[in-house]
């Protein structure tokens, strides 16, 4: 750095410092920003139903009236993903229901493999919109599944439609992919799973 | 616009500049590091280019001929990301670094030191993520916009390179953009205010606004990219309760401003041009402004129309139309003050303006095929297909390409102190606007036929478009080596020039003498 | 030079006329969505003309009339607020008479009511799957045109890269929804003539729905880059008299059935090294050879080789494991459903005999069952 810089500005270079600094929030501001869209994203999915998100959280007990007038077509779909070898079925390909009814359907899992596993069934359900009316009590999705090697479980969902439903949805598609997380899965499933398999 | 009253700084003895490769690596003087932001975006884009001939050659007729498809998926990735972080943005850095100042009345940047780093970095991204291309398994093959899980789970392991390099073109980026604004706000000569800075300017500051408000973002999303894929994160896996489309989300909210950096300055550019060669000044001033600011600010509602297919909330999908075709306002504001300006003016036609009035029109197109992207509906057919190829290929070659080729025309009897050859000039222009429509106006008709966009190969109702097509782009891409002519011929010798060879030409850079002296304005000018 | 300008761009008008000609425009397709998708594509393109014309026209009465040639002095006007506000409230008037159909088509697409056909389709690299979700039948589509026609050894068929083994059929005149989902990355499922283009997402799932008027074979393809063979794999609909569907879907059913039945028959029988080479070759070559490259050494980095590695030579179990599972977060697919029995064993014997691997290893049908059920 040899070189001599010009130096006949009119501004002194604290002012320039002062206008960095500020910039520089900015910048700082907007990074985090990118990162806080992570959970702004999930509370906007919440709110908005957006990508077949649905709550996937325990709802509260059904105390809402039962709308006979209309019946809504629930369908299940289950998937496991890729490299996992587990039977997953649910017990009825559809119900149908009315909302505000309780209903409880059975999921079917099957450890195929020789080892004991953890899985995690993620949700998802189309039409989008349809995910914020749908609320389940009791949900094997809630929490990771510990299955010991070649075991069988039987696992309840119960869920209620809100009657708020719009009347335009007559069809709703719940579908649960089921990961395996034995990899990530937290030390007291992992510690469950010990018990013999009934 | 602007008159100056004030003595001109004619000593031009060079401060023992030092010579020979430390000059170019330790300067801190605009105009060095402008010219070196220039000669890299250029070197960028005869890289990005070549890549695009290995795809059009590739696509030349249908079958698998010259490089297999995960070859082609990086070509086209690279593509992208060398045109847009190296070519283009570099490109208008290297621009604002050498007119900025010389606008405003300002003897340099305000952080010259700032300034060479930003420079000198990009160097070092762009050798990164060329090499990644030679590592085993190949550089990036997932597009530019680099869709998780496939550049997550699904990558290959250059991935952390392509990740470090973007980052450095992030820091870069941001390095110049805090330069550009620092410089606007407090270098500004005495009399020079907002309401008087050339258009070029105005167009800058918020271009530099935007990077600093998205490139962070961006930094983001690559960095969630980089622990999903190696340090067992899941912003993106859906099994760890992530979600593919959040990437999409985050990509696009910096994607959208993104493509107005790469456009805001050109209407810049153009505003400077037109007045100059129709002799008559910039009709609508403040209008352009505000309209720029329009833009900018709609810039970050409108990001999911990139994402219309995604499977968003109906009410999602109508917002997002709204606010797209909205854009279309202050656009066309911009178009129609151009139009008004040659009105009724005294028109030549110079390389530089020539330039400038292909860009009005093509870009104009690009904007109408943007507006029928825009409905969503029928964004459901073009979506992915070649319509959206052509579509951002006007806007940006023949759009953001034709202002800085006009740019460059204009001012480089400033920057050499000779006159470029205008008759190889504008059979540069010639060139160049035939081949840029051969190249990519069929594209619209191969997109509404139904042509997805990154493949390799296709079915046979599209053969003939891209025969076409192809040769449009061999065209294209030689017809750059003639520029490439033209500047070197400029900077070796040709006719002296005036401190202001453009008859219509208004601005301080004007009034200092051709080539500019090294420093300029140590004395700031009285602007009234 | 000014001529010039002005005829090489008034030459692209006629070109832009002949975008009616079918085959460089958009479909209008087979549905009434389809349709009037066409009709709003046409209307906004319409309406882009005369504002285009107008504005273009403008500008060239500019370049002719007030050329410094004619020796015109320059006017020096720079603003007229009335003309400023004309321009910024005419478009936005303009858009809000573009907004209006496109809304209702927005909104006619997205229709919710009761479909009497579900499809569900999954995207994986580098096919699609469907599962019809009131019968038991569901098969992988898979593109059918030769590889020796994409490597120019041999001419190109009518529907280069447009043909699958085996193409989804629906019936015609009955809505038909579709839930469009991912095994890995993101695929986008399109077919231009039902207008219906959606992203299959991996772990979630979209909707789509199409009712078709006329039967016939409809053609499109994945839209959404997924990788190296993502422009090979196409989408083929074939959409059938409710009659003829009802039939076709109740002999797949039957043919599941059967399928199932003789599979277990075989598993008591054991093949020969020979066939099982045979079979494995051919098999290997349709569903491994795209990436693991048809001389087993993959794409270094990217898909790895399958010669001389300690699985393929050592580990049986995990070998058999890797194919009928396939392997998260990797382009390996779990083919344990996509093959049969059968066909599993010969590609695994293949693998482990071919290129020099000689292990010697026999794999029988029954043995890839025995896994499978273990």
């Amino acid at each position: 750095m040899q070189k001599p810089e010009p130096t006949v500005t009119k501004v002194p270079r604290a002012d320039n410092a002062r206008v960095v600094r500020k910039l520089l929030f900015i910048v700082v501001g907007m990074f985090g920003f990118g990162f806080a869209l992570v959970p702004l994203y999930d509370v906007f999915c919440d709110i908005t139903g957006f990508n077949g998100r649905t709550k996937n959280e325990q709802a509260m007990a059904n105390t809402r009236s039962v709308d006979t007038s209309r019946t809504v077509n629930v369908q299940f779909l289950t998937r496991v993903n890729k490299g996992m070898p587990w039977g997953f079925e649910a017990e009825v390909k559809s119900v149908r229901v009315h909302p505000g009814e309780t209903k409880v359907v059975n999921f079917l899992a099957h450890n195929l493999t020789g080892n004991n596993m953890v899985a995690q069934a993620i949700p998802s359900v189309a039409p989008g919109e349809a995910g914020l009316y749908l609320n389940k009590t009791e949900c094997f999705c809630f929490n990771q599944q510990p299955l010991a090697a070649g075991a069988e479980t039987v696992m309840p969902m119960q869920f209620y439609l809100d009657p708020d439903i719009p009347d335009h949805i007559h069809t709703l598609t719940l579908s649960y992919t089921m990961y395996d997380m034995t990899a990530h899965a937290t030390p007291d499933v992992l510690a469950s799973i010990e018990q013999p398999a009934d | 616009m602007s008159t100056v009253v004030g003595e001109m700084d004619h000593q031009d003895h060079h401060h023992h500049a030092p010579s020979g490769i430390t000059r170019w690596l330790f300067t801190t003087n605009h105009k060095d590091i402008g010219s070196m932001y220039l000669w890299f975006s250029f070197i960028m884009f005869l890289v990005g280019g070549s890549m695009a001939m290995v795809i059009r050659a590739e696509l030349f007729q249908p079958g698998l001929q010259l490089v297999d498809p995960h070859f082609f998926n990086q070509m086209t990735t690279v593509h992208g990301l060398t045109m847009v972080f190296g070519a283009v943005m570099p490109a208008f850095t290297g621009l604002a670094n050498w007119m900025i100042p010389m606008m405003i009345g300002a003897p340099d940047m305000a952080l010259p030191r700032m300034n060479n780093w930003s420079f000198w970095i990009l160097p070092f991204a762009f050798a990164i993520l060329l090499a990644s291309l030679f590592m085993e398994g190949g550089g990036p093959a997932f597009g530019w916009t680099f869709y998780a899980p496939l550049s997550t789970t699904y990558s290959s392991d250059s991935t952390a390179l392509f990740v470090f390099s973007v980052h450095i073109m992030g820091i870069s980026s941001i390095m110049g953009a805090i330069n550009v604004i620092v410089t606007i706000m407090n270098m500004r000569a005495p009399g020079m205010n907002y309401m008087k800075m050339p258009l070029f300017v105005w167009t800058w500051l918020i271009t530099a606004f935007l990077l600093i408000a998205v490139m962070p973002v961006l930094a983001g999303a690559v960095t969630m990219v980089l622990t999903d894929k190696y340090f067992g994160t899941s912003f993106f896996d859906a099994a760890g309760g992530g979600d593919p489309v959040m990437f999409q989300h985050i990509f696009w909210f910096f994607g959208h401003p993104e493509v107005y950096i790469m456009i805001l300055p050109s209407f810049g550019i153009i505003s400077a041009i037109i007045p100059a060669f129709s002799r008559k000044p910039l009709f609508g001033y403040s209008s352009m402004v505000y309209a720029t600011g329009a833009i900018a600010i709609l810039s970050f509602l409108v990001w999911a129309h990139h994402m219309f297919t995604t499977g968003m909330p109906v009410a999602a999908e109508m917002f997002f139309m709204y606010a797209t075709m909205l854009i279309s306002v202050p656009t066309g504001v911009k178009v129609f003050n151009w139009v008004a300006t040659m009105w009724r003016g005294s028109i030549t036609f110079e390389t530089p303006m020539l330039f400038a009035l292909a860009f009005v029109i093509l870009f104009t197109i690009g904007g109408f095929s943007g507006l029928m992207l825009a409905i969503t509906p029928v964004d459901f057919q073009y979506h992915d297909t070649y319509f959206v190829v052509a579509h951002f290929h006007y806007v940006l070659v023949s759009g953001a390409i034709f202002s800085i080729m006009a740019a460059a025309y204009y001012w480089l009897p400033k920057w050499t102190g000779h006159m470029y050859d205008e008759k190889l000039g504008r059979l540069h222009f010639w060139c160049s606007l035939i081949s840029v429509n051969v190249l990519f106006f069929p594209m619209h008709f191969a997109g509404l036929a139904g042509m997805p966009r990154r493949i390799p190969d296709y079915s046979l109702q599209f053969a003939d478009i891209n025969q076409i097509v192809s040769i449009g782009g061999f065209a294209f891409g030689l017809s750059q080596l003639i520029f490439l002519w033209v500047v070197i011929k400029c900077v070796k010798g040709g006719e002296k020039a005036p401190a202001k060879p453009w008859e219509g030409a208004e601005g301080l850079e004007w009034t200092v003498p051709s080539p500019a002296p090294y420093h300029t304005f140590e004395t700031p000018p009285e602007v009234k | 030079m000014r001529t010039r300008l002005i005829t090489s761009l008034l030459a692209s008008i006629p070109f832009a006329a002949s975008a009616q000609s079918s085959q460089l425009n958009l479909t209008q397709g087979v549905t009434e969505i389809s349709n009037r998708v066409y009709d709003l594509h046409m209307t906004i393109f319409y309406i882009c003309c005369v504002i285009g014309l107008l504005v273009f026209g403008a500008m060239f009465w500019s370049m002719i009339a007030h050329r410094k040639k004619q020796g015109v002095k320059p006017a020096t006007f720079h603003e007229n607020v009335k003309v400023e506000i004309a321009w910024t409230v005419i478009p936005f008037l303009i858009l809000i008479g573009m907004a209006i159909p496109a809304t209702s088509t927005l909104i006619a697409m997205e229709d919710t009511s009761e479909s009497d056909v579900t499809v569900l389709v999954t995207g994986s690299q580098w096919k699609w799957h469907y599962k019809y979700f009131d019968h038991d039948v569901e098969f992988f589509s898979l593109l059918a045109t030769q590889q020796e026609q994409i490597n120019n050894r041999l001419d190109k068929g009518e529907n280069y890269l447009l043909e699958v083994d085996r193409p989804l059929v629906i019936p015609t005149g009955k809505k038909v929804r579709f839930l469009i989902t991912s095994d890995d990355v993101i695929h986008s499922w399109w077919v231009p003539d039902f207008a219906v283009k959606k992203d299959a997402n991996p772990g979630f799932i979209n909707e789509a729905w199409t009712k078709v008027d006329e039967p016939g074979i409809y053609r499109g393809q994945c839209a959404e880059l997924c990788g190296k063979d993502h422009g090979f794999m196409p989408v083929v609909v074939i959409a059938k008299e409710p009659a003829e569907y009802d039939a076709w879907i109740t002999e797949q059913e039957q043919i599941a059935k059967q399928a199932k039945a003789e599979e277990q028959r075989l598993l008591a029988m054991s093949m020969t090294e020979a066939e099982l080479m045979q079979l494995g070759e051919s098999v290997y070559l349709g569903n491994c050879a795209a990436c693991h490259q048809p001389n087993g050494q993959g794409i270094p980095g990217v898909f790895p080789s399958l010669v001389g590695t300690d699985m393929v030579l050592n580990d049986l179990p995990a070998h058999i494991d890797i194919v009928v599972n396939g392997k998260n977060g990797t382009a390996m697919q779990a083919f344990g459903n996509q093959l049969s029995l059968r066909e599993l064993a010969a590609v695994i014997t293949y693998e482990r005999n071919a290129w020099g691997n000689s292990t010697g290893d026999l794999v029988q049908a029954a043995d890839v069952n025995e896994y499978k059920n273990n």
